[in-house]
């Protein structure tokens, strides 16, 4: 890919197009420097992702590294839930019943018409104000974070006295993807031929035996692109839970620009940590893709 | 075994059957043929309630189908369907294709759900093909896989639409081979094709159908020879030319 790029002739459109764009980074560069005074503090930045921890003597990860961690844990869960309420919301778009299906694309069309960031401001007051303290978790993960085995939890909650901010952020990220999960199991569904699902049925086959057996494999290894793509998707946008206080990448970042003043360097430094993890995930979600190409079904 | 009386069935406001009436005795062979489009396919897929008829009555086994019918499944366990276009699970492979109906749906255990499947491997004439995929199998081969699918649930009653119309011509016989063998077992058949030599040899009963309806019901003997009526005639001039 990169011989060919280079190896093809290079046309004087590319060069004008090439100084055009140094041209303008390079006036947006004076303006920075020059007329803002802005002082470059490069040489800090490394000790905001690992610093040096003199107790234990180790190098252990500091603020935007944690969010990044925060980050990768709020997706993989929201995630997994969501394509748990997907499958849920995709099967219920293609019930039989009309109450389910309405009920189905009530649900869709609320989540997909109204902004996700005002989804988020209800769902999210909603649950920590009412769920997570019906269910009592602010004691418990209190309780967890002074108990032995702390350190198994933290490996997958991260700090356990932030466990109930960061459950509810993972409940309202899976709701909102969710619904474009669903229509992704939809169209999976409905890709899945009739005669499938009859031959199941002439064997008698219940419908959750029909479901789980004949139709979802199938739907899956058609949809599995385009929901490998979603979970990139879903990375992108859980940067919205930081306006909620879920201490993510974004936040971390908010916090660190606000105390150091290192306004540039910090969100440089999360665009490329957001961008190396996400083009990382796409590229090797197209490397498993063509390598499954080649095993003959 | 079957007694289907007065069947109506629409697919909105089109009526494609009228007025079908049938009865099918314990192990008896039917045959349906007749032009396209004349609801032969609707007619046996009443039967195991892929299609629902809207008039008239449909009894299997002694069961009623219909709106109360509480348990389909309960029908549907002692009918195996053979489609067309085969219908295996292409992301099982053949064993697993064939035990998957007894392990779900008889609860039977894995092990003798595969001692079974081969059995009936063995009985399609392709005992070595288990571990291979659909995709992996010829047209030939797959149609009997559908065929042993659908043995492996032991049912009394079989159908088959136009199990052999999907598939090359070289391949038809080792089809028609299969179904003659297992019309020699007794089992109660029920057969849509356009196969004469296959009905002339297993039929104990020819049925003629046209535009929703039963034109005429006969033995072969009387159907292939004097048929009563002049469409059904028209329609065997058309089929037995080739
Ligand atoms: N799902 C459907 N919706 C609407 N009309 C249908 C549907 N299925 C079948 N029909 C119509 O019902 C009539 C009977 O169809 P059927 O499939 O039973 O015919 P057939 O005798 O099996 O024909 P063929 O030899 O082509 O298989 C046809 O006119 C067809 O167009
Ligand atoms: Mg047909």
């Amino acid at each position: 890919m990169w011989t060919r790029f280079f190896t093809r002739k290079v046309h004087w459109a590319d060069i004008i197009v090439v100084a055009v764009l140094v041209l303008f980074f390079g006036y947006i560069w004076i303006q920075i420097d020059g007329k803002l005074n802005y002082k470059w503090q490069w040489e800090r930045i490394p000790t905001y992702l690992f610093r040096y921890d003199e107790d234990s003597e180790r190098w252990v990860a500091n603020v935007l590294i944690q969010g990044l961690l925060t980050t990768i844990r709020i997706s993989i869960f929201a995630s997994l839930l969501a394509i748990v309420l997907g499958v849920i919301l995709g099967m219920a778009r293609t019930a039989k019943n009309l109450t389910v299906r309405m009920l189905a694309r009530t649900y869709l069309e609320l989540l997909r018409n109204i902004p996700p960031l005002v989804i988020i401001f209800i769902f999210f007051f909603f649950l920590s104000e009412q769920v997570v303290t019906a269910l009592n978790i602010e004691s418990w993960a209190y309780a967890v974070s002074r108990s032995e085995n702390v350190a198994i939890w933290e490996f997958f909650f991260g700090d356990m006295r932030r466990f109930p901010s960061l459950i509810s952020g993972v409940i309202v990220l899976a709701l909102f993807e969710s619904a474009f999960v669903g229509e992704i199991v939809r169209s999976g569904i409905e890709s899945v031929s009739k005669g499938q699902r009859e031959a199941a049925q002439s064997l008698a086959m219940r419908w959750r035996d029909e479901m789980q057996i004949v139709v979802l494999p199938q739907a899956f290894r058609k949809i599995l692109p385009p929901l490998a793509n979603q979970f990139i998707v879903l990375i992108k946008d859980s940067a919205i839970i930081s306006l909620v206080s879920v201490q993510d990448l974004t936040l971390r970042a908010v916090e660190l620009a606000n105390s150091t003043r290192m306004l540039f360097e910090t969100w440089i430094t999360v665009a490329v940590l957001y961008f190396v993890l996400c083009f990382g995930l796409s590229m090797l979600f197209r490397w498993l893709e063509n390598r499954a190409k080649l095993v003959p079904d | 075994m079957i007694e289907i009386r007065g069947l109506g069935m629409y697919f909105g406001k089109f009526q494609a059957l009228s007025n079908v009436s049938l009865s099918v005795e314990a192990g008896e062979k039917v045959v349906i043929c007749g032009p396209s489009g004349s609801g032969k396919s609707t007619l046996i897929r009443c039967i195991n309630r892929l299609e629902e008829h809207s008039s008239g009555q449909l009894f299997v086994d002694g069961v009623e189908i219909g709106e109360e019918t509480r348990n389909i499944r309960n029908v549907r366990m002692e009918i195996g369907m053979v489609f067309q276009q085969f219908n295996l699970f292409p992301h099982l492979t053949v064993l697993d294709n064939l035990t998957v109906g007894p392990v779900r749906v008889r609860k039977m255990s894995r092990r003798d759900a595969e001692r079974r499947a081969r059995k009936y491997l063995q009985r399609v004439h392709i005992p070595e093909q288990a571990d291979k995929y659909p995709s992996q199998l010829s047209g030939g081969q797959q149609q009997r896989v559908a065929i042993a699918r659908s043995l492996c649930m032991e049912p009394k009653i079989m159908l088959f639409d136009e199990p052999t119309s999907a598939l090359d011509p070289e391949m038809i016989n080792e089809v028609l081979d299969v179904m003659v063998e297992l019309a020699s077992t007794g089992m109660t058949m029920i057969c849509v094709t356009h196969e004469m030599g296959f009905a002339r040899k297993v039929a104990d009963k020819m049925v003629f159908m046209e535009e929703g309806e039963i034109i005429e019901t006969a033995p072969p003997e009387e159907f292939f020879n004097h048929p009563r009526s002049k469409r059904c005639q028209m329609f065997l001039d058309k089929v037995l030319e080739h």
